[in-house]
């Protein structure tokens, strides 16, 4: 009997057919995911890096409901002219608490991941609301409704619930106070902030979008985006430690 | 009342319930709007089944009539229409926000209209919209031909198709709305997934059911295909879609998988929808409408067994050539890589065995424009599938990544292989289903094949300069060692190439609009066929 029609027995038996398929299709992403759950050097050892605040994990949320991920990356890769543009390649401990990831495929604009504390924060209010404005020849859409709508947080605390049932470092009281640590690091001065640090490490309190009245979708937008990439000090960073 | 009439109206009736106490308690009017869609669409659902009980003859449609299968194609044919529609609406979308990288005032300071919640709108539109619908309708038309049986289930292949593309609208205005998981190509929130999980498994029932009651002793090798991406898609699905809802009320989830691990998971999931979803199932299409338009047999029965294992090995390595100097270990991106380029083989194999059967009919392409487009599609295949290997190499892919290259590439597989191919489909199977001698119009055909074919390639011409200039730019370094130039320079130098590729979608709308039209004109007004002659024999045997 030739290989051929040994064959046979996949074309005349459907549930054969299917455990072929199902078989020869776990093979490669079995060998390539699993490890990474496994091996220790997949995610670097670094200082530094601590779950995101109430106010930045807003934030975030709004990066992702407006697509921006669409047009920048936040993933510095080692190479000559992304290090001397971007600033250090990107280590993957630095997103070990993304979720969703938010590296990105594509950079119509510029990456993003170290983007914090490089401009100002009423930069980034005008640049959000009209990006033509600071910069002619930008293609990026105008946001001007973030500065307007109020920051929706009756339910943060219930997100960082699902994220510390992930393994996200979110304790006690971080859970407790999370409505208020929104106020707290959206208002300049706040007498409070000094606690927030202590419960996120260099968290950075100020009144981000200018506007004293109201906590706005912007200032948990720019709260995020100033933080990005900060967290590690890589005057510290020894990448020899996490040789792979 | 049969059981499977009884259970799906009352299922239907408990969803609508809970949609509306979700509605009631929602966390934000965005959600509380899906879930009035779902009660309604939900009510609607009870009240067809329970109409359709008093209007049917007490008998279910019989398996044959006179010893012929009795073909079930009111599903087909709802999805091929539904493919046109969204086919038209997809490349539309497609077209506004190619001009918004041209012109951003046409963002128009909306949110919903804005180029960040637009853009998963084109890619879901037309790879699930357009692509599933085509896929859904051709699957249930050629398993039931190749297998000589009457699609299996009652109600359920018309819940796979309505529940479909309910799906689309929930996930397509979801964007619009905001909703969205942020993972490219899997945006759809949790309830969508659940939604479209149930719609699948369905489909799988479906299809195999059918297989299962087949006439013939084989399985023809394009159900092989169809089969492989229905699982394959359904463990992709799940894979890259496990996430934990914020609460119940809440439109908002959270994915288990974080940081490098997500990335993964995501480009296993992201390649493998173009290699299960546009690729296997596609060769599908191709395997049952070109043998049978060009009236030859499948060129190389062997080939087809060789890549068609090969593809579905191969393909799953390949996820990790998208994230190529990332924070991904290296390891896994050599890995990635290294059978990226391996894939090419498989690749050509599906792509030889699709030409070759022309063998001894070529001459068909000068008078049948339908098949034309067939085989473009498949040249097209070729042309992608060596790209894309090509792309993989890590050297390669330093300048490419996070250009318009990458863009140029996928619109090459998308445009020329998919799309072109879904035409094909499409133009076989209006007559088919409608009862019609031929097309409307044959000079329509050409004239949508050759506006199109311009399309595309005023499209990835201007992509491929526009990709490799931005890559050059990036890394340009002057004489004196800086960067030469900053990145809004770089921005501003891809506007012409981005008028170009604007120019080259409108071609591609305008194509598709002749195809709406040449399709309704063939229902509405094209001469009836004569009685079909079921042949005794399988029209499709495989030459050795």
């Amino acid at each position: 009997m030739s290989l051929w029609s040994r064959h046979k027995i996949f074309e005349t038996n459907s549930i054969i057919l299917i455990i072929g398929v199902l078989i020869v299709i776990s093979i490669g992403g079995l060998v390539e995911i699993v490890p990474l759950f496994y091996l220790k050097s997949t995610i670097e050892k670094v200082e530094g890096i601590r779950p995101y605040t109430p106010l930045e994990l807003a934030g975030r949320n709004i990066y992702v409901r407006e697509g921006c991920y669409n047009c920048h990356s936040q993933m510095v890769r080692p190479l000559r002219d992304e290090v001397e543009r971007y600033g250090h390649y990107s280590l993957a401990a630095e997103s070990m608490y993304d979720r969703p990831f938010q590296w990105g495929s594509k950079r119509t604009g510029p990456d993003l991941a170290r983007v914090g504390n490089k401009y100002s924060d009423d930069w980034h209010r005008d640049h959000l609301k009209d990006p033509r404005a600071g910069v002619p020849g930008s293609i990026m859409p105008s946001y001007p409704w973030l500065e307007k709508n109020e920051l929706d947080m009756a339910a943060i605390a219930e997100d960082m619930k699902v994220q510390a049932l992930l393994g996200v470092p979110y304790g006690e009281e971080m859970l407790k106070k999370a409505e208020s640590d929104v106020r707290i690091q959206a208002n300049a001065d706040d007498p409070n902030a000094v606690d927030l640090a202590k419960r996120y490490p260099n968290a950075q309190s100020r009144n981000f979008d200018g506007n004293p009245q109201k906590v706005t979708e912007a200032d948990a937008l720019i709260a995020y985006l100033q933080m990005l990439g900060t967290q590690v000090d890589f005057k510290l960073y020894d990448n020899k430690a996490n040789v792979r | 009342m049969t059981i499977g009439e009884a259970g799906s109206a009352l299922a239907f009736a408990a969803l609508a319930l809970l949609s509306i106490i979700i509605a009631a308690k929602a966390y934000a009017p965005e959600y509380a709007f899906h879930a009035y869609l779902f009660a309604a669409a939900s009510v609607a659902a009870v009240f067809a089944i329970v109409n359709r009980y008093y209007e049917r003859p007490a008998a279910l449609p019989a398996q044959t009539i006179n010893g012929k299968p009795n073909y079930n194609l009111g599903p087909v044919k709802f999805a091929t229409i539904a493919s046109v529609f969204w086919g038209v609406a997809g490349f539309t979308i497609g077209l506004l926000i190619a001009t918004q990288l041209a012109f951003p005032a046409l963002n128009f300071d909306t949110s919903w209209l804005s180029f960040g919640r637009m853009r998963p709108l084109h890619t879901s539109a037309v790879i699930f919209a357009f692509g599933g619908n085509v896929l859904i309708g051709s699957s249930f038309y050629v398993v039931q031909r190749t297998c000589r049986a009457r699609l299996a289930g009652d109600i359920a292949p018309w819940f796979v198709v309505l529940g479909y593309n309910f799906f689309i609208i929930i996930a397509g205005t979801g964007y619009l709305l905001g909703i969205t998981q942020g993972k490219e190509y899997a945006e759809p929130e949790w309830y969508a997934d659940l939604w479209l999980t149930i719609v699948w498994v369905t489909y799988l029932l479906v299809f195999l059911g059918t297989v299962m009651r087949r006439k013939e002793p084989h399985i023809y090798v394009a159900n092989w295909f169809y089969l492989g991406f229905i699982l394959t898609i359904a463990v992709l699905h799940l894979g890259n879609n496990a996430t934990i809802p914020v609460s119940i009320f809440s439109p908002k989830s959270y994915i288990v998988w974080s940081g490098v691990q997500d990335a993964l998971v995501q480009w296993w999931y992201g390649h493998n929808a173009v290699g299960f979803f546009l690729t296997a199932g596609f060769l599908a299409i191709m395997y049952y409408f070109i043998p049978k338009r060009a009236e030859r047999p499948v060129y190389s029965y062997r080939l087809s067994i060789v890549h068609f294992w090969a593809l579905i090995f191969t393909y799953i390595w390949a996820g990790p050539h998208h994230l190529h100097y990332t924070a991904l270990p290296d390891w896994a991106q050599t890995l990635g890589m290294v059978f990226s380029v391996i894939l090419w083989m498989p690749s050509w194999g599906g792509m030889i065995n699709g030409l070759m059967t022309l063998s001894g009919a070529w001459d068909k392409l000068r008078t049948d424009p339908v098949l034309r487009l067939m085989v473009v599609s498949v040249a097209f295949y070729g042309m992608a599938t060596f790209e894309g290997p090509l792309m993989s190499v890590k050297a390669v892919n330093s300048l490419s990544h996070y250009t318009d290259w990458t863009i140029g590439h996928v619109h090459s597989g998308a445009l020329g292989w998919v799309a072109y191919v879904s035409f094909g489909a499409i133009y076989c199977l209006v007559p088919w289903l409608w009862n019609k001698k031929e097309l409307y119009s044959m000079k329509a055909v050409s004239w949508h094949f050759w506006i199109s074919t311009l399309g595309i390639v005023l499209y990835i011409s201007s992509m491929w300069v526009a990709g490799i200039l931005q890559g050059l730019m990036w890394r340009a370094y002057t004489s004196l060692g800086f960067l030469e130039y900053s990145f809004i320079e770089t921005v501003e130098a891809m506007h012409p190439f981005y008028i170009i590729r604007a120019l080259g979608g409108a071609l591609f709308v305008a194509g598709s609009l002749i195809m709406a039209w040449n399709v309704w004109k063939t229902i509405t007004t094209a001469e009836a066929a004569e009685e079909e002659v079921l042949p005794a024999q399988p029209a499709l045997i495989a030459a050795e």
